[in-house]
């Protein structure tokens, strides 16, 4: 049987036009409620990994590190197709930088036991630095690649993959147990079915803290965190705009006009 | 040694023993911070025939460049490149390490990270030094630039984009050390590239296009997209797009344009139907004329460009694609 592990994280709905702002004169953060939802390329990997089940013998686990409401985008895999959740939330973990949220999440898939492949998105929306998936990997000390789009072979010990490059792609050769960050090239995510979420009532999802990791409070979290935000400053635009106006057809030649004073066309 | 006088570290980046342009801008901004600190600046070049490239990185700034040249290192190799570069760092112990933000670099930039048990910041915009000189790594966030620092782990990482910092004049009367590395054989070989397949890129290429056409959020669905890719395509221009235009699935991601995207400099920037978000605006660097479509007369896109049109996208961008039809047919008749 093809174990998996998918790492999920609850990002703010990218939708939501209600970004986080500074104010510009206090220069403190604005803060607005958005409610949580699954990183969108999260859903790539767990696609991928139903995939996998929907081929073969595979059990499949989800992993989240997160404030208690990321139990919601567990719970939402669960009804996805997920066999088991884990949710790895203690106030200690809170402030991690991708170096310790890399760290926390290699603890908590050491503990969920014997893996032969884990999933991530390449990259999550809010923090979008690509790096949780290669870091984690070095905790485990198991390859990784990054940027799949396409799973070639997957029968065996060994995987081929293709992995997104600049105008092309660069095929790989791996030995699992393995990490793979995957693009939303890979697949289609599929939607929530009602029986899904009826069969999640009955599955289970185990919330660890820093106890249950047993990992020194020094290593995780802030303190865990090499990288630290030293300012916030506020930019200026140097531009200053002239709005073009009248009727459709009379803004559309104002602005031909423009093009071609400035000689672009 | 004095923690000051560690040196400055590039990892140069060649794809078949050609030195990506990203390489020598990295090492143009890292001989700049060398000069600030009293130190050296060394690039890394690893790679299969590459050993004359090696003048090139000592012509743009480098002092000493480190070499491992066979042909185990052609492809970029994962447990290869980071045992390399992790054992010389920990021997050479510089105090900062770029990386281009390339798809090696964003790869191979974390393992050698997590390997050196230190921080590391992604997509940089900016890096000066601070009053204690400390590195100050620039990124976008909250509609404002948020400064990353790394205060006690070395070396002090981040990876930055093609585009961010200028090509430094190349002095080809400099003079530089090589030092050739031997590659280890105890490496673990779980993982290996067996191809590289390049792709012709479709379209006109954004990094050297002079004008952009941007599409974003506000393109709607499919059909909205492709008017706006009908735009460009009028002004034989090239397609760039915001982030929910690629989570839409409308664009390529290597069309994307911003923090975590393409720098681009173009003498004309169009964008329709887009916000003005901070991470999209930073990959702008200089165009001459920017110019806004955008349905919300509020929107704070045009706070940042020189020219704003009020109107639905939809509906505009037709009206606006036949009248540069008609002035393309009346300038070819004059
Ligand atoms: C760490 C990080 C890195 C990021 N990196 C990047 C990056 O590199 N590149 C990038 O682009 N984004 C990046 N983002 C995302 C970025 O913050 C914004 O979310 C994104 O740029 C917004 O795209 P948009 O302007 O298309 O969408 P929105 O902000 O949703 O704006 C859509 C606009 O379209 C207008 N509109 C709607 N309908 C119409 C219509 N019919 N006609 C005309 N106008 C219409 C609306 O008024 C609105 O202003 C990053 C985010 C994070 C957190």
């Amino acid at each position: 049987m093809l174990n998996i592990v998918v790492c999920v994280k609850a990002v703010p709905d990218p939708k939501e036009a209600c970004n986080i702002k500074i104010d510009p004169d206090t220069k403190t953060l604005m803060r607005c409620e958005v409610p949580f939802v699954v990183n969108p390329l999260d859903k790539n990997a767990m696609e991928a990994a139903l995939q996998l089940k929907e081929q073969g013998d595979a059990h499949i686990s989800v992993l989240s590190m997160g404030p208690p409401e990321a139990g919601n985008i567990v719970k939402e895999c669960l009804a996805l197709g997920a066999d088991q959740g884990f949710l790895l939330s203690d106030p200690a973990f809170g402030g991690a930088d991708a170096y310790a949220t890399a760290y926390t999440l290699a603890k908590g898939i050491e503990k969920i036991g014997s893996f032969d492949v884990v999933f991530c998105g390449m990259a999550s929306s809010d923090g979008s630095t690509e790096w949780v998936g290669p870091e984690m990997a070095t905790f485990l000390n198991i390859p990784v690649v990054t940027m799949v789009k396409e799973i070639v072979e997957s029968e065996g010990e060994f995987w081929q993959v293709k992995a997104s490059l600049e105008n092309g792609y660069r095929l790989m050769r791996v030995q699992l147990p393995a990490v793979f960050t995957v693009t939303r090239d890979l697949n289609t995510p599929r939607t929530l079915s009602f029986s899904g979420i009826i069969k999640a009532r009955k599955k289970e999802i185990s919330e660890w803290g820093i106890h249950e990791l047993g990992v020194p409070a020094e290593l995780l979290g802030v303190k865990g965190s090499p990288t630290v935000v030293s300012n916030l400053s506020t930019t200026e635009s140097k531009r200053e705009v002239e709005m073009i106006s009248g009727t459709r057809e009379e803004k559309a030649e104002q602005l031909v006009q423009k093009l071609a004073e400035a000689g672009v066309i | 040694m004095d923690k000051t006088q560690a040196p400055v570290w590039v990892i140069a980046d060649q794809i078949d023993c050609r030195i990506l342009s990203v390489s020598f801008q990295l090492i143009g901004r890292a001989r700049k911070l060398a000069d600030e600190l009293e130190t050296s600046v060394e690039a890394v070049l690893l790679g299969d025939n590459v050993r004359e490239q090696t003048q090139q990185l000592v012509a743009a700034g480098a002092d000493t460049v480190y070499l491992a040249n066979s042909p185990e290192l052609y492809f970029y190799q994962p447990e290869l490149y980071t045992e390399i570069i992790v054992k010389l760092a920990q021997k050479q112990q510089p105090q900062i390490m770029m990386l281009g933000s390339t798809s090696m670099g964003r790869e191979l930039a974390p393992l050698v990270a997590a390997r050196l048990k230190t921080g590391l910041t992604a997509h940089c915009i900016d890096l000066v030094l601070d009053k204690d000189r400390i590195l100050e790594q620039k990124i976008p966030a909250y509609g404002g630039l948020l400064s990353i620092i790394c205060p006690e782990k070395r070396p002090q990482m981040a990876t930055i984009a093609s585009g961010v910092f200028p090509k430094p004049e190349m002095d080809a009367e400099r003079t530089g050390e090589v030092v050739e590395l031997e590659v280890p054989i105890d490496v673990p070989r779980r993982i290996e590239t067996l191809e590289v397949v390049r792709e012709e890129p479709k379209g006109v290429p954004l990094e050297s296009a002079p004008i952009i056409v941007a599409g974003g959020a506000g393109a709607g669905d499919p059909d909205g997209w492709q008017q706006i890719a009908d735009l460009a395509n009028t002004l034989n221009a090239a397609l760039g797009c915001t982030r929910p235009a690629v989570d839409e699935g409308w664009a390529d991601l290597e069309t994307m344009i911003g923090q975590s995207g393409k720098m681009v400099s173009p003498e004309c920037y169009i964008g329709v139907g887009l916000s003005g978000e901070l991470q999209h605006m930073v990959g702008i660097v200089g165009s001459q004329i920017m110019i806004a479509i955008n349905n919300d007369a509020k929107s704070p896109v045009f706070e940042k460009v020189d020219f704003g049109i009020v109107d639905d996208g939809r509906e505009f961008v037709p009206v606006l694609i036949e009248k540069i039809k008609k002035y393309q047919e009346k300038k070819v008749t004059c």
